[in-house]
């Protein structure tokens, strides 16, 4: 199975190098590896159907304890079936629909490396890996998304999914991890075995929470759900493979796989009926009321997806067996829904139903397929999906404690879900002939192959379901609920309450389809009321969060970074003044040693001088007094050094000094007088950070006096100046000798000083 | 005498810091210069003070205790020269920055481009 991963990156990598001339069949080899896997993956089902357990593992990262584990058990060949079958048709079709559009090679290689890393997801075997893998296809989906990133609508769409299942992607891992600090494992196999104590564990419901944001995040459940109309941006093939019957059923696949480990609580089973039914009925109840049919498929699917969250929810083995099969028909008619759709914009240059009408006499095929795909959709008999729904109302009415709250929304979703599909089909295949079918559009076997494959499908597993009950549905569900049992599907249950259910949403389903299909004008004044009534749109309160995030950054910028170069300056000794005076303050030992004394005068009386003559750089308003008054501080130093016994010092000071008077008094004569450009209050509050930098200064220098050194250092160096280097003078023998390799970087610095001032005087004016 | 010349430490340090704050980019530079000077001296007199016996040394054994520190100042030596380049190097650019903008403000000096 690592090989078959490698194959995907291999192969999309391909598409790069694959000459020009037969460029057109790309969207062929990559669907004819997509169908070598699924054959291969489709030769195991004799082996797992059998209880058998494929596990793979190598070393990754050893010292974290990490392993590259690969699981094919029942729950991940179905869904694996699901991603390889569904691939090919999906490229066949890409091969159509993308013949119009350049840059295909970038798609095809993103489509694909999607597949991979979709396959990567089901077959992990450990979470740390898992998360690798949904990371990279919530990146992928971006990408995928924005592929037409002229439309600013794509862009936005694109990042709003991003973000969405960026950030759930992230609560996900941290639930991860919470989980795998009680076990001490990312293994799913681990977490298995340590299911009671997990359950127990104080870590139980916070890492539970996190694990269902980032299900809800990806898998499109309210609140989360409104990325995915959006997600409508993309290609159809995209729509029609990530955002309906793989990448959103990521979540599902995670619940299903962790239901073992962290289902069989309360909190499992309310947190998800809850958000499940909600989802499923807001993404019906919203479905029916789009003017975009590729926006009505994907409300739908956000319905479906709940269902399907609301399933795993009530978890019994029925409500898990009917998941199973709701997760094959969903993706059975809404990949051939989003196909017909995509065809149907190539067809008029539409995606608005109302400009829609009568298509059946001018696409026939289209339209059987259509209409098979609807009929399933709608749960009608005798498709797959009327065999889904039937199972799904048995679970309902099984489950004891909110039976009768989730059957009401139960029907009332499925009875939308009719008036859905009846309506999509009379609008948009029925009635009168539309307006805009100026588009003549070539006819294409590719687009009706997918589509048509996937009804047919839908339509043979409605009369003849044991094959799939059995070697599908049956394995997964016994690796989901670690039993070992027996899956019949049958299409007619008898007389019993379920039937009289599905009855009722028929029923329910025709009157409400009748009652908008007859009044127009009731459809509009729905649209309005929904406007009305839900004032909130969850887009808009993400967009305001982000726009105000934006805004509060910028203005966070504005502060910090104003450009004014002397507040930049004064922040740094404003925080060095108050680090400097609480160090002063915190250390302990203070004792000064030295007598405070004048003596000798003449030192003092240079101090003084040195003072007066600083006092009076800083205030004088003449450049030229400013600039002698501060060589004769230089001077002053130069003075104290002297005294000090600092002979080398004292001569370099005054060399430099000089050399920095006369270059200042060359270059005075370009610059301007001095301005008045500081007020008074800006003086004085300037005044106050550099007398208490300075005092802090003191302070230092004091403190630093009183320090013993032990001078061992300096001692070897004037017990070795004479000695090892014969040189009298120690402090020169330091620099030349003992730091030669100092000097030689002062030396470079000076170098590259005086050829930065060459060349800043020597080009040209700007 | 040392709390002497700390206090000078302090003196020059304020008004370094004073001048690096003023908006005139000359002023900017003199600051520098105080400030340089300053450290200079805070290094110098952080191991004491020794009046009249510099650190030279013969090929008879002497006592270190009683000579200057030599360390400091060849320290400073380095510093003093290197705080001359900076100083040059500043000046060269702020004179070619006059040239191109005609401004002595710092506050001017806010976007990269006019």
């Amino acid at each position: 199975m690592q090989i078959v991963l490698l194959i995907y990156l291999i192969a999309s990598f391909l598409i790069f190098v694959i000459p020009e001339r037969i460029k057109k069949a790309v969207p062929f080899f990559l669907a004819s590896v997509q169908l070598g896997v699924f054959i291969y993956f489709f030769s195991k089902i004799g082996l797992v159907s059998g209880g058998a357990t494929i596990i793979e593992k190598i070393a990754w990262v050893p010292q974290l304890g990490l392993e590259f584990e690969l699981v094919l058990s029942g729950l991940s060949l179905a869904f694996v079936l699901l991603i390889t079958g569904i691939g090919v048709l999906v490229f066949l079709y890409s091969y159509a629909y993308m013949k119009s559009y350049s840059r295909t090679d970038i798609f095809y290689f993103y489509l694909f490396l999607f597949s991979g890393a979709m396959l990567g997801l089901v077959l992990s075997g450990n979470l740390i890996l898992f998360f690798v893998f949904w990371e990279l296809t919530s990146f992928l989906s971006f990408l995928l998304i924005s592929f037409f990133h002229e439309k600013e609508a794509s862009r936005k769409a694109a990042f709003q999914s991003l973000f969405i299942t960026g950030l759930g992607g992230l609560i996900l891992l941290a639930g991860i991890i919470l989980i795998g600090s009680v076990v001490d494992s990312y293994s799913v196999s681990v977490w298995v075995e340590n299911a009671v104590m997990i359950k127990s564990h104080k870590f139980y419901l916070p890492g539970l929470v996190l694990i269902f944001i980032g299900v809800f995040t990806k898998s499109a459940q309210f609140p989360f759900h409104f990325w995915l109309p959006g997600a409508m941006q993309a290609p159809t093939p995209v729509s029609s493979y990530l955002h309906s019957a793989t990448m959103v059923k990521a979540g599902i696949f995670l619940l299903a796989l962790l239901n073992p480990v962290l289902g069989g609580r309360p909190e499992w089973t309310y947190i998800l009926t809850l958000v499940g039914v909600i989802t499923m009925f807001l993404g019906a109840y919203f479905a029916i009321t789009q003017t975009d049919i590729k926006a009505i498929l994907a409300y739908t699917t956000i319905s479906a997806l709940g269902i399907l969250v609301m399933l795993l929810g009530i978890d019994t083995v029925l409500s898990t067996k009917a998941a199973m099969l709701f997760l094959y028909v969903h993706a059975f008619y809404k990949a051939a829904m989003f196909m017909i759709a995509g065809f149907i914009y190539k067809k008029t240059g539409t995606l608005e139903w109302s400009k829609m009408g009568g298509l059946a006499g001018i696409v026939p095929i289209t339209f059987t397929i259509a209409l098979l795909a609807l009929l399933s959709m709608a749960g009608l008999p005798p498709m797959l999906g009327f065999l889904g729904k039937e199972l799904i109302y048995e679970a309902k009415v099984q489950l004891p404690d909110v039976a009768s709250f989730i059957l009401v929304f139960g029907v009332a979703g499925n009875a939308l879900m009719i008036a859905v599909s009846m309506f999509f089909l009379f609008k948009v295949f029925l009635g009168k002939k539309g307006k805009s079918f100026e588009v003549s559009y070539k006819k294409d076997w590719a687009y009706v192959f997918g589509s048509g494959v996937l009804a047919l499908l839908s339509l043979f597993f409605g009369l003849f379901p044991s094959f799939l009950g059995k070697n599908i549905i049956e394995p997964a569900l016994n690796s989901i609920r670690k039993i070992d049992y027996s899956v019949k599907l049958k299409i007619w249950h008898g007389f019993n309450d379920v039937f009289f259910l599905s009855v009722v949403t028929v029923l329910l389903g025709f009157s409400l389809f009748l009652l908008i299909y007859r009044k127009n004008r009731l459809l509009e004044k729905w649209r309005n009321f929904n406007l009305n009534f839900f004032t909130i749109r969850l887009v808009d309160v993400f967009d305001n969060t982000m726009n105000s995030f934006l805004k509060l950054a910028k203005r966070k910028t504005e502060i910090v970074q104003h450009g004014y170069h002397r507040y930049y300056i004064l922040t740094i000794f404003v925080v060095a003044s108050v680090l400097l005076w609480y160090q002063v303050y915190v250390t302990q030992g203070w004792s000064l040693l030295n007598v405070f004394t004048l003596k000798p005068f003449y030192i003092s009386g240079l101090v003084v001088v040195i003072v007066f003559s600083t006092f009076f750089s800083v205030i004088s308003s003449s450049r030229i007094a400013t600039i002698i008054t501060m060589g004769v501080t230089g001077y002053g130093i130069a003075l104290i050094f002297l005294y000090y016994s600092a002979v080398d010092l004292a001569i370099t000071q005054i060399i430099v000094e000089t050399l920095i008077l006369v270059m200042f008094v060359l270059v005075l004569q370009q610059f301007p007088l001095f301005a008045k450009l500081s007020s008074k209050a800006s003086k004085l509050r300037d005044v106050l950070i550099a007398i208490t930098f300075g005092s802090a200064m003191t302070v230092l220098a004091l403190k630093s006096i009183n320090i013993d050194f032990n001078n061992r250092i300096s001692n070897y160096l004037i017990e070795n100046s004479y000695v090892k280097a014969y040189g009298e003078n120690v402090v020169n023998v330091i620099l030349v000798d003992f730091r030669a390799l100092d000097t030689m970087g002062e030396v470079t610095v000076l170098i590259v000083a005086a050829l930065g001032v060459f060349v800043l005087l020597k080009s040209k004016k700007v | 005498m040392e709390i002497v010349l700390a206090i000078l430490v302090g003196v020059l340090y304020t008004a370094g810091v004073y001048m690096v704050l003023r908006r005139s980019i000359l002023k900017f530079i003199i600051g520098l210069i105080f400030m340089s000077n300053a450290t200079n001296l805070l290094v110098f007199i952080s191991s004491g003070v020794v009046a009249g016996e510099p650190a030279f040394v013969g090929s008879e054994p002497v006592d270190a205790n009683a000579l200057s520190d030599p360390l400091p100042q060849a320290l400073v030596l380095t510093a003093i020269v290197i705080g001359f380049g900076i100083v040059v190097f500043t000046l060269a650019l702020k004179y070619k920055f006059y040239e191109a903008t005609g401004t002595d403000d710092l506050d001017q000096l806010k976007k990269t481009d006019n």
